[in-house]
């Protein structure tokens, strides 16, 4: 089994899938880091002070002045002055400069699409491209059973994703503290926050360490790819093209990007996969699409989704006649 | 261990309503070469991939060495190796890669062995390179190293010569009479060239519509249906003679044609000068392979 994994993987190296993805990894993270700095840098000026707490005091000013015009953000954006607001009265500061604030905001903001994404680049074509060069005849004429060698397949995608999550982490701490200095690791973060009947819920909030806030994401980050991961595998088996897998499973993502922001009152739409991506609103405490959702409500969703995905995967490629 | 290699039995494919494959059944021995010869849409392509395993037959049986490829599918492979249409290798990886990687799939088969393949085709020299520079012909050798990887008893080409260069198709039929005649391995290939089948072949199955036509060797098929052709003259009271002697088969270009007997022919030659018939020509015609395909299939095209 591990002669088989040590092939697949061989193959995805073969590929260049990983040089590729940590390309796009290295081009993404330096212009965000680029942004990043232009923009401290710019409100440093307009207020002419380093502090902290006057910043943020000035964007919870901005805040409150759009809400009147927000309309279907105005709740969203109402949590977000009183998380802000709570912070300000405890005296964290919620961006401590330094690689670790901006691997915190990196990770949140990339987890739902952009490291997805890149998991589908290896996902998606692990299975169509044999079928599509013709390699699968000779692969499933071996004295191997069709079981064992999509496995091996699965696995392979598995240490896929947990690599790309590991470059993704690795890359963006150098990059990050080539420009912000590499300390904050252990700086407070506040997490806890729930939103209940679109009020901000502050009984369960504690403090924790910015790195242990970070395995947590990276924790759901990985999760996160592995069930897109999983469903791209799916898609490989059933489509012969890689290109049909890739925009079946772009429109699902993007479709659920969507979504997420209009189905609070479908409530039944809970149960799509793509509704569960948002992991990382748990954590940071922003409210649920849909009211009720909660961390182990999605993980259970996305959980049940990969079983099916894995189920169906198996169950075909097993039968199914090579022509 | 008997003599039988690869046993069909009653092999059946159907898809929707439409039976492509019917009912067959053939038996290959040790260390002969068995030629697949059909039109397209004949249905070779589908019957070798039942073979290899990559489609389930519908009913029917196939025993690879005694062992029964969907219940025993493993163990049957280790017997079995194939190139099913154009070798598809990985275009990324190097030759010797794409060997390392379809070696650690049969157990027992070390780097020794691999060196082993790669001399018997003649491949040292470009194996370190990335098989997306190699010609049909290259990739055509690595696709054979690669199905001789695991000391098979069966292989099973599909269209072996395709794309190789006339010295090539040589060399590939001379290497393929050799396997199976120093190493006595089963060979079965497909083609579509009809005197690439004869030439290579001790038996030949003759397939069209989904079922086999006829089964026998090279010679037999030839020598049933050998033909002696007669140019006579004048022709009309040539043809009545001929006629009272044996059955006329055709005429062509004023010439008849009937069966060709060996006991016979001069005992009709005789009969026919004395009454007063000139015989201007008397030839005996080994058909090609060719014809007599044309005459079982009812004349389908033959791409």
């Amino acid at each position: 089994m591990i002669n088989l994994v040590h092939n697949e993987m061989m193959k995805l190296v073969g590929k260049r899938r990983f040089l590729i993805i940590s390309a796009i990894i290295v081009v993404l993270l330096s212009l965000f880091t680029y942004a990043q700095a232009r923009q401290s840098e710019s409100i440093r000026e307009r207020l002419g002070t380093d502090d902290w707490r006057t910043g943020l005091q000035q964007r919870i000013v901005d805040w409150q002045n759009r809400l009147s015009s927000a309309g279907q953000w105005r709740e969203q954006l109402q949590i977000q002055i009183e998380q802000s607001q709570y912070y300000l009265d405890h005296d964290i500061n919620p961006s401590e400069p330094g690689a670790p604030s901006f691997i915190r905001g990196f990770v949140e903001n990339s987890a739902e699409l952009f490291l997805p994404l890149m998991v589908m680049i290896i996902a998606v074509d692990i299975v169509s491209s044999e079928r599509s060069v013709g390699t699968i005849k000779l692969l499933l004429t071996r004295p191997v059973s069709r079981f064992r060698i999509l496995l091996s397949k699965y696995i392979a995608l598995v240490l896929s994703v947990s690599l790309v999550l590991f470059i993704f982490g690795l890359l963006s701490y150098v990059i990050a503290a080539v420009m912000f200095g590499g300390k904050g690791w252990s700086a407070p973060v506040l997490t806890g926050f729930a939103v209940r009947g679109g009020e901000l819920d502050l009984s369960g909030v504690r403090l924790v360490s910015q790195w242990q806030f970070i395995l947590q994401q990276f924790g759901l980050a990985w999760f996160i790819s592995l069930v897109v991961g999983t469903l791209s595998f799916m898609l490989s088996i059933l489509m012969r093209s890689s290109a049909a897998g890739m925009g079946t499973m772009l429109a699902c993502l993007i479709s659920g990007a969507i979504l997420s922001n209009m189905v609070s009152s479908w409530e039944s739409a809970k149960y799509l996969f793509m509704v569960n991506l948002g992991l990382m609103d748990y954590l940071s405490g922003s409210a649920p699409p849909i009211e009720g959702m909660t961390l182990g409500f999605s993980l259970t969703v996305l959980a049940a989704w990969m079983a099916g995905a894995l189920a169906v995967s198996f169950g075909v490629f097993i039968r199914k006649d090579i022509y | 261990m008997s003599d039988i290699t690869l046993a069909v039995k009653g092999l059946r494919k159907t898809i929707g309503r439409r039976t492509i494959i019917k009912d067959l059944s053939f038996e290959l021995k040790r260390g002969e070469v068995f030629g697949f010869l059909g039109p397209n849409g004949a249905g070779k392509t589908t019957t070798i991939r039942m073979l290899v395993g990559l489609i389930k037959p519908t009913s029917g049986s196939i025993h690879i060495c005694g062992l029964d490829i969907t219940k025993h599918f493993t163990r049957a492979m280790r017997h079995l190796g194939c190139i099913v249409e154009n070798p598809e290798l990985y275009p990324y990886l190097s030759g010797m890669d794409n060997l390392r990687h379809f070696a650690v799939m049969l157990s027992g088969i070390g780097q020794k062995r691999i060196d082993e393949v790669v001399r018997l085709v003649g491949m040292q020299e470009r194996i370190g390179d990335k098989v997306s520079t190699y010609s049909l012909g290259m990739r055509q050798r690595l696709g054979i190293a690669q199905a001789l990887l695991g000391r098979p008893d069966v292989l099973i080409l599909d269209e072996p010569t395709n794309g190789l260069d006339p010295s090539g198709i040589r060399e590939m039929r001379a290497f393929i009479r050799t396997l199976a005649e120093e190493e006595g391995l089963t060979v079965l290939v497909s083609s579509h060239l009809l005197h690439e089948i004869q030439l290579m072949c001790d038996r030949v199955a003759i397939m069209s519509k989904g079922e086999i036509v006829r089964v026998d060797t090279v010679q037999a098929l030839l020598a049933s249906e050998e033909r002696l052709v007669w140019k006579l003259q004048p022709l009309d009271a040539g043809k009545e003679a001929l006629g009272q002697l044996t059955r006329i088969l055709g005429e062509e270009d004023e010439r008849l044609i009937t069966a060709y007997s060996a006991g016979e022919a001069g005992e009709w030659n005789r009969r026919l000068v004395e009454e007063g018939i000139a015989v201007l020509e008397m030839n005996r015609k080994l058909p090609a392979l060719e014809d007599l395909f044309l005459e079982l299939t009812g004349g389908e095209s033959i791409d």
